[in-house]
Order: C-alpha cells, then structure tokens, then sequence
C-alpha cells in the first residue's frame, strides 16, 4: 500500500475525475495504469474499485498494492462485463489508444451509469501551430510520442468527440477543458473556444 | 518376492508423520459425487502460524496433485525443503507470523488422508481398487468437515495452483459464505482434451506395470515401480517449458563423451527423467496416482453447478486473484482468462495476472519474486479489507 504522502498529488485530469465521483460508488477503470486513480478512490472516496489495465507492469503494481486489477486489453475484454455492473466507468487518456474507441465509448456506457473519458485534445492551439509551422507530426507534453511509435492510433479534438456524442445519442452532463496550466473552461458554453484552448479535455457520459 | 518390488512403506508409517489427524464423518457421514458414503474416514493436516481469537486469520492451502500437507517443513519421507517453501513461512508472502495456515492431504492421497492404500475396515486389508472413485468436489467437502472441526466459521483465504486451484474454484462455488478471499493459481475451470490425455498415459503406464497386479499390490508385497516412475516421467515434461528444458539440458551428454549407440541414459535430460521418476515412487501410492488423476479429469466446474460459468459465481462476496504463467502450457492463461470472464461476467472483485516466466507450469512452486510479490499484495489488500492487523515488522537476527 501507498503512504499517505505519496497519496497526495495526482495527475489534475485526475483529480477533476477523482471529484466528480461519488464516495462509496462502484468504480471500473478502464486503462488503470499504476492504479493511481484506483488507489486514490479506493482510499479517499471509499469506492468498490475496479481496474483494467494491459501492461503487465501496471497489472503487477497494481494488484501489488492491493488493488482488484485484471490484465486484459478494453478493445476486446470490456464485452465481458455485465449490464449496469458500476456506477462509473473511467477511461483517462486511452481512448485515443483504442482500435475502436467507438464501440468501447458503447461498451462503457452499457457496462457503467456513467462514463468519464478524458483525452488529450488534438484541436487545441500549440498542436496545429506544431502542424503549421513545422510541417511534421505534433509532438507535447501531451503527445511525447513520434508517429511511428506512438500508441495513439485514434486522435481526435474535442469538436470531434462532441460530434461522435451526438451520432451515438450520448448524453454529455460535465464537459471542461483544461488548458496547458491546468485552468478548466466549460466546454458546452464555448466548444470552439475550448477546443482551441483546451490541452485535454474531461467529459461526464451517461446513455 | 524380489527386493526391487517391495514396496517402501516400511519408512513410510503415517502415523509417525508431523502434523496432526483427526477422524471426520462420525456423526454424519461424507455422501461422495458417485454415491458411496464414507462413515468414519481419517485426514492428515498440518498447521503453520496461530489462530488468531476471532478466527479471522486462516488460510487455507490446497495442495496440487503430488504434494501434501507439508507446505513449510522438510517432507517426512524425503527430506526434501516443504513444497511451497517460497510462499509460506515467517515473513513469505503467505506469511505465518500473521496468518493462521492449514493445509490437509486430500482425500485420496496417501500421506495419512483416507485414500486406497489405507486399511478399508470392511476386509482388513488394503482399499486399492475397492476405493470409492473421489471428485475434487468431495475433496472440498472434506476440508469443509475439516474446517467445521476446527470450529472455524470463515477462512481469510483459500489458496492453491494446478490441482489445488480447482479446489479453491470448488470452494468458492460451493461454500462462498466461507471464505473471504480465494487464490486460484495455474489452473482451469475443467479439464481439456490434452490434459485428460496425458493423464491417461500415466496411468496406462501403471497399469501396465505387472507389479501393479490389477491394485493389488500392497497385499501382494508388490511396488509397481516402473509404471508409476513412466507416469511421473511424462507428466513431469508437462510441468517445464520447452524453452527450460533446452536451457537445461540441451543436447548435451550425460557423463559420456560420445553416445553409446544403445539405450542407456546418453543424454542428460533422460537421466534427469529418470531420477525424477526413480525418487516418486520412492514417496507416492501408485493407486492414489490413479484416482487423483482420474479426480482432476472429472472436474468440470460450470457443468457440475448447470452448465453456465457465468451463474457460478453470482453475487459471490469473494476477493478473487487470478495467476497464470506465460511459459505454462499444461493450464494456460487462456484457461485462466476463461475463470477472469466468468467472474467478469458477474462483476465479482477480482485481480488477474500474468506472470512471465520460463518455469513452465511448475512456476507457482519456484522461486519466481514477481509473482509472489503479485500474490503478497493480493494477500494484504484483502487482509486490510478484512481488518486483519498489519504483520509486526521482523527484526532481523544478530
């Protein structure tokens, strides 16, 4: 187990989810990672937590620590969890890692009351200046990958994403944009203005 | 009666043998899968650790196919360091400092449990194949008669890989009230194809053996041998990797220079197979090698509670942690994969982890730190789940 200590910070597109989840709710992450988040709803939220996660490393550390983590991969093991199973399906920064972030957006919400996704936000500002002016692939802090070797197979911007919402008749209930200093800005009171200053952006989903 | 057929039992007396028996099925007795009730049946247990008084802190270790309930202490016959060494212990992963360990020689085996080498009261002599065939679920029903003579309401945990991972999925289907957490390791939901198949030839290789004189052989001052070290010979290769074997072996040579142009050991992995075959027999029953085989064939977990996997586990209140082994392919993680769905599929709490390994399927024996740092973790997530005080820190000796 982590020391209270180490507990403290956590990644703020973290914390954002951390807090929009209800104490002592049934919680599903889906791309757990270290466990971070798990851990820190576990212990502060008092959630019933679960993770999913594909690398052995975040698998091991996390069952490690004491968490209820299942090595699988969210693109083809999601389809095992049942109807209404968590309150909260939680996916951060993976979905632009999914073969069919479509059909896992379909899967969270069928398997969660509601899902938290959040996704780093190809529309904003500094990624289409780096396109712009250097004519190559956009690399930040957000993005550290080349384009050969990233695992971000499905980018998208936050207008993007509010479309795909729409075709598939999910309900958006909190949608903030968090800029490079980790300021929030709502997202449904001005999309474009987020979609250009957002780094990354958190969305609240239920069906 | 030539030297080489007479069976070791001599060093062999069970009753002499550390840890405790206890007979079960006084009062009521022990109603087996194929019928037969066994009125009054002896088991062999051993402990590690202190029951702490509100009975919390038990764990129950299921022992796999050739071991027993020496965990954590030199075995009786051969003095070999106990069978899961690294896991159990003052400070292990299992650790007995904090936990309360007991594991019991499943019915059928033959370190002091009830199995066909033991004294049916009916002729006086020895069981052999008059024995009641045994499933892994009576086995389970035996440990629970166990645990009710212990007066021990609800175990902490149940633990155990291979043939003692069926048992934890056994418990946790059927007495899910009785545990709080279960530890299925290396292990599958029924048995395949393959592994019936091999099992098969272990035990055509007894039965072939003249020595095994149709079971009777204990009466008949007989050991048969050659067919059981075959058997354990060839269920041994399904324990290792292909990778680890060549590692170990290769091609090379055993004591010789040049091979021999005959059927002598040459190479070094044939006089490894032979040893591991020539010492079993040294310390297991032939017949109980037949039933427990047989035992693990019939295993079939979703079939024997109606068919669907999913409904074996509804609402089950149990912490589940899951292992497999890259390098097994005796209970692959595909067969582990299938338990993580079916619990899954009912949003039961559980952790599912693949550890990479060259050991093969005997990897949950060996001395493999991410797996036991995997397990060590599950373990005190859910002891802090159950209240369980955290272990007193170890000071080290001088």
């Amino acid at each position: 187990m982590m020391a209270e200590s180490q507990r403290k910070a956590i990644r703020v597109d973290l914390q954002f989810i951390a807090d929009m989840i209800e104490p002592g709710s049934r919680v599903l992450d889906v791309g757990c990672g270290d466990g971070t988040l798990l851990d820190y709803l576990v212990h502060f939220k008092q959630v019933d937590g679960r993770g999913l996660e594909l690398s052995t490393e975040g698998v091991n550390a996390c069952v490690s620590a004491g968490l209820p983590v299942i090595q699988g991969d969210a693109d083809t093991d999601l389809e095992t969890f049942p109807d209404n199973a968590f309150d909260y399906v939680v996916l951060s920064q993976t979905l632009q890692a999914m073969v069919a972030p479509r059909t896992v957006l379909h899967h969270m919400l069928r398997i969660g009351r509601r899902a938290l996704v959040s996704f780093p936000n190809f529309g904003y500002w500094r990624v289409r200046l780096f396109l712009l002016l250097h004519g190559r692939m956009p690399m930040s802090d957000t993005l550290p990958y080349r384009w050969y070797d990233t695992p971000n197979i499905h980018l998208c911007t936050i207008k993007d994403f509010l479309a795909l919402c729409r075709e598939l008749g999910i309900v958006i209930e909190r949608s903030v944009s968090l800029d490079h200093k980790s300021r929030t800005r709502r997202i449904n009171s001005s999309p474009f203005t987020a979609n250009l200053l957002g780094e990354q952006a958190v969305f609240v989903l239920r069906r | 009666m030539t030297a080489p057929d007479k069976h070791p039992l001599g060093r062999w007396d069970v009753e002499s043998f550390p840890g405790h028996r206890v007979k079960l099925g006084r009062d009521e007795p022990l109603r087996l899968e194929c019928g037969v009730e066994l009125a009054e049946f002896t088991v062999a247990y051993q402990t590690y650790g202190t029951l702490n008084p509100d009975k919390s802190n038990a764990i129950m270790v299921c022992h796999a196919l050739t071991g027993d309930q020496f965990v954590a202490e030199p075995h009786p016959v051969t003095g070999k360091p106990g069978w899961w060494d690294y896991m159990v212990g003052p400070g292990k992963p299992i650790d007995t400092d904090r936990y309360f360990v007991i594991c019991s020689n499943f019915l059928g085996g033959c370190m002091g449990t009830i199995g066909p080498k033991e004294v049916n009261p009916e002729t006086g002599g020895p069981w052999g194949l008059d024995f009641p065939v045994i499933t892994i679920a009576d086995m389970v029903n035996a440990q629970v008669m166990l645990l009710d003579h212990l007066e021990i309401e609800q175990l902490f945990a149940v633990v155990g890989g291979s043939l003692g991972g069926m048992q934890v999925l056994e418990w946790a289907a059927s007495y899910p009230e009785r545990l709080f957490a279960a530890a299925p390791i290396a292990t599958a939901m029924h048995h395949s194809a393959q592994n019936i198949a091999f099992h098969e030839v272990g035990r055509q290789a007894i039965m072939a053996d003249p020595d095994w004189c149709g079971g009777e052989y204990l009466s008949r001052g007989r050991w048969p041998r050659r067919g059981l070290a075959v058997a354990r010979m060839t269920a041994h290769i399904t324990y290792l990797s292909e990778s680890s074997l060549q590692a170990k072996f290769g091609r090379r040579l055993q004591d010789r220079d040049a091979i021999t142009f005959g059927f002598d050991a040459d190479f070094q992995v044939e006089s490894y197979l032979r040893h591991q075959g020539s010492t079993f027999v040294e310390r297991f029953d032939a017949n109980s090698y037949l039933y427990i085989t047989r035992a693990m064939d019939y295993f079939d977990l979703a079939a024997r509670h109606g068919g669907s996997a999913a409904q074996l586990f509804d609402h089950s209140p149990i912490r589940f942690c899951v292992i497999s082994f890259t390098s097994d392919w005796l209970y692959p993680t595909v067969e582990c994969r299938r338990i993580v769905n079916a619990l899954n599929a009912v949003a039961a709490n559980v952790s599912f982890a693949e550890i990479e390994t060259d050991g093969g399927h005997d990897s949950f024996l060996l001395d493999v730190p991410e797996f036991h740092r995997v397990f060590r973790g599950f373990l005190e997530g859910a002891a802090e789940h159950r209240g369980l005080p955290r272990a007193v820190p170890r000071r080290n000796g001088p």
